[in-house]
């Protein structure tokens, strides 16, 4: 194919040229990056959490007066709630993973460190890591007889008693692996401000309740400390249960004790699908971006396409009474089309880069991978060869005998 | 001549309504898309008390001890129980309060209606004239009631039609956590946005639905929400609070002068050396005084997200704008012969191009009515969203007249090149070719 004879008619048609190669170029730009964004809110909306979510439910009471024997009470919620038909395991607890709210502290390796190296999220509750499912990778579960009251626990923190805390700590692998990268975290120390804790287990994953930094988000402790304020984490025997236990355990928790109001009652299911709310929100909003982009570009080509047509139609009569065939017709839209479009992909590379490099410093975005060049690339070439298509038949079809007349 | 072009205009759009349609659209799905963003982003970034917030101002110390300490960092975003009572008595400012969040559960006194938690807000008297909070009924508490630590309440206007029907219920007794309240207040509706007074309560939250005197809620053990932030030997103890260094309220204050802004700002430092002196203090003095706007800054409270679409929307309208300079450049050149006759009778070069721009005005309106109907589609879209700000999201008067002067004018200003190229045809050439 000739390529000399389409340069020489786009050095005519400066601006019109102009205008599709940088309308390409956008739009090449912006998809790139609104479709690397996707990408990332549909790898964040994928997380493990580490829990068995198909099998959870959550309830959380709020006592109305002041509750004495909070304890007591406590015991007696977890005692009725294990005899409801398709329990398999109940913990009382402090927080739970999709829950927003959470409670963290620094960690030390060393208790005469002026920062601590990170902060991580305190998980607690009798049982929690078998009830969560939690897999444990190495490492031993907490013991019934190291679980202190977290009450007790408070109180002996601000008595600087040092034998009433917590003396064990089960740590998830993403904690280990940034704590004592390559090394075996079991018999560790760590330290909160300037308890010594050991770690005793480490479970695969873990996630934090309220996620501020995604690189973050595993770095969860389970401290062997006995809750009662109310919070229950429920695991079903079989995901059909999640219903009729929740309905049950509502019922029964307020039949023991009237006097307080349920709060929250869901699936984990439920409380992931509104953690990952703004995520789903904005892919949405891309998705349709994007999509609305290629429309506009794709009918500015066809728009300019026919305008190109229709105002060469006297030329392409002369070239095909002159022994063009068709197809060379065909051929030299198309490869006009190719030539804009591959023009403006390269700029639009370029600006894509940039608007990363943008994007990099003000949202915290990693950089763009290379694979999005080649693959956005041919999308846009497929776009304009598309779009293209319907004009440069038209063009085809244009008789010799135009040539012949004068309008 | 007006009338002439604008007639010549919608002949020439309706000669070809592919091409117009696709010129409208184009514009309308632009327009309608940043409109939709920028709405939300005004919304989202505007002043939550206009007229009073140059007034206001979030003071900030630092009390925690010397270990962890780092130069140049920030202050506590929040002060603790002893510090927050030492600026609340010393009055150095026109308005103090000194306030925290909870929730609170409501025994309502009609059998009919089950117990239920609200938000609430504990705080000092002078809440309600620094904010300029409007009462329905009755008024706000005082000094004394503070002190006596009482047993009133200000309740919102939303929750007086809950429990009363919204008549007015001054007077009335309102049990909260088993302890009989008198309320004293209903607030008329009352929602600043942002919640700037404790951002951690949700940021674009609604303001709370009950309001009891502070020290009342420390002696009903009222449980307090939000952010609690400790250090040392500090683990958020409920019950001592008030001693522990943990920082869990918001201190506000008004300054209604430049030299006011400058002594507070002494004030501040020098309550910072005395607390140095008496040990309680460890790091250098670090005092900061915000106004409200430059506080709301500093927690970057508009959502990246928000910012994000709004960028992402303006590409958006620059591509459609880009297709639409195109468009019209080939319509405008495709009539060069009909152009070329006009100049040939006699029409200026000047007459011409008012024309053209006459026809892309034409299509900037058509795309700005479009895209404004858009607009109102997005933001319902907006409002089916789950956040917190989702509601807020309506067009006010201001943001429809930018909608049409940013779709008039960016399609004016996209018409300016193909105008500018149509009236440089040679007349006498396009007669020949005719």
């Amino acid at each position: 194919m000739d390529i000399l004879p389409i340069l020489s008619t786009l050095r005519r048609h400066k601006i019109t040229a102009f205008l599709v190669i940088i309308e390409i170029a956008l739009t090449c730009a912006i998809v790139c990056n609104a479709v690397f964004i996707i990408n990332q809110r549909l790898d964040r909306m994928s997380m493990q959490s580490g829990i068995d979510e198909h099998h959870l439910v959550h309830v959380l009471m709020a006592d109305i007066g002041v509750t004495k024997d909070q304890k007591a009470r406590s015991q007696e919620d977890l005692a009725t709630l294990r005899q409801i038909p398709g329990v398999a395991s109940v913990s009382s607890v402090m927080q739970v993973p999709f829950g927003n709210s959470s409670s963290n502290a620094g960690i030390k390796l060393d208790p005469k460190q002026n920062q601590p190296t990170l902060n991580a999220t305190l998980y607690s509750g009798v049982n929690v890591v078998r009830t969560l499912g939690l897999q444990l990778m190495a490492g031993r579960d907490l013991m019934p007889d190291e679980y202190i009251d977290f009450d007790d626990v408070v109180r002996a923190a601000a008595a600087k008693d040092a034998k009433s805390v917590p003396h064990v700590v089960v740590i998830t692998q993403g904690l280990a692996e940034r704590l004592w990268p390559g090394q075996q975290a079991l018999g560790k120390q760590l330290y909160i401000s300037d308890w010594p804790l050991t770690v005793v287990g480490v479970v695969k994953e873990l996630i934090r309740p309220y996620i501020e930094n995604d690189a973050e988000r595993s770095y969860s402790m389970i401290l062997p400390m006995r809750e009662s304020r109310g919070e229950y984490i429920i695991r079903t025997k079989s995901p059909q249960d999640r219903d009729s236990v929740l309905t049950a355990a509502v019922a029964k928790l307020k039949e023991i004790n009237s006097h307080r109001v349920v709060l929250k009652k869901q699936t984990l299911d439920e409380m992931r699908h509104d953690f990952f709310q703004n995520d789903r929100a904005m892919t949405g909003l891309l998705v349709g971006v994007c999509i609305a982009l290629l429309v506009v570009t794709a009918l500015g080509i066809v728009g300019l396409g026919s305008f190109w047509v229709a105002q060469r139609r006297r030329q392409i009569g002369v070239r095909r009474a002159l022994g063009a065939t068709r197809s060379n017709i065909l051929r030299y839209f198309q490869t006009e089309n190719f030539l804009l479009a591959t023009i403006g992909i390269v700029l639009g590379m370029v600006m894509a880069y940039g608007i990363n490099l943008l994007l990099m410093l003000h949202y915290e975005l990693p950089r763009l991978p290379v694979i999005y060049f080649p693959v956005g690339a041919v999308l846009l070439w497929i776009i304009g060869q598309l779009a293209v298509l319907g004009p440069a038949m038209r063009a085809a079809a244009v008789p010799p005998v135009v040539a012949t007349r004068s309008v | 001549m007006l009338s002439y072009y604008l007639d010549l205009a919608l002949r020439s759009l309706r000669r070809n309504k592919m091409l117009t349609a696709l010129m409208v659209l184009a514009i309308a799905l632009g327009i309608g898309a940043s409109m939709t963003t920028l709405t939300v982003l005004h919304v989202l970034s505007g002043d939550p008390l206009p007229g009073t917030s140059a007034s206001l101002f979030y003071p900030q110390v630092d009390p925690r001890e010397l270990d962890g300490y780092e130069p140049g960092k920030e202050p506590p975003s929040q002060v603790t129980w002893i510090d927050g009572m030492n600026l609340l008595h010393a009055k150095r400012a026109d308005h103090q309060a000194l306030m925290t969040g909870g929730s609170v559960p409501l025994q309502p006194n009609q059998s009919n209606v089950d117990p239920f938690y609200s938000n609430a807000r504990y705080t000092t008297n002078e809440f309600f004239p620094m904010f300029h909070v409007p009462f329905l009924f009755g008024h706000g508490w005082s000094q004394s009631e503070d002190d006596a630590k009482a047993r009133v309440v200000v309740i919102s206007r939303t929750l007086n039609d809950k429990l009363f029907g919204g008549k007015d219920s001054t007077g009335q007794t309102l049990r909260i956590k088993d302890v009989a309240f008198q309320v004293i207040g209903v607030l008329d509706t009352w929602r600043p946005n942002p919640h700037f007074y404790d951002l951690y309560m949700g940021r674009y939250s609604a303001s709370e639905d009950v309001f009891v005197p502070l020290t009342t809620s420390r002696d009903t053990r009222l449980e307090h929400d939000g952010s609690t932030d400790c250090w040392g030997s500090g683990g958020g103890d409920e019950e001592h609070a008030e001693t522990q260094p943990c920082v869990w309220l918001q201190f506000w204050v008004q300054l209604d002068s430049a030299t006011k802004v400058a002594a507070y700002k002494d004030f501040l430092t020098h309550y910072s050396q005395e607390q140095k002196a008496l040990g309680r203090f460890q790091r250098p003095v670090n005092v900061r005084l915000p106004v409200l706007m430059e506080w709301l800054d500093i927690n970057k409270v508009v959502p990246g997200d928000v910012k994000l679409q709004t960028w992402l929307a303006f590409g958006f309208l620059l591509v459609c704008l880009v297709n639409t300079v195109g468009l019209m450049l080939a319509k405008f050149l495709r009539r060069a012969g009909e152009l070329g006759v006009r100049r040939a009778l006699g029409a200026s070069k000047r007459e011409v191009f008012i024309q053209l721009l006459v026809e892309s005005g034409v299509i900037g309106l058509a795309g700005g009515i479009a895209g404004l109907l858009l607009a109102v589609l997005g933001l319902w879209l907006v409002r089916l969203q789950p956040s917190d700000y989702a509601s807020l999201a309506h067009l006010d008067l201001k943001m429809l007249l930018t909608t049409f002067l940013l779709a008039v004018g960016s399609t004016l200003l996209a018409g300016l090149l193909p105008a500018w190229r149509a009236c440089q045809i040679t007349p006498a050439l396009q007669l020949k070719s005719q």
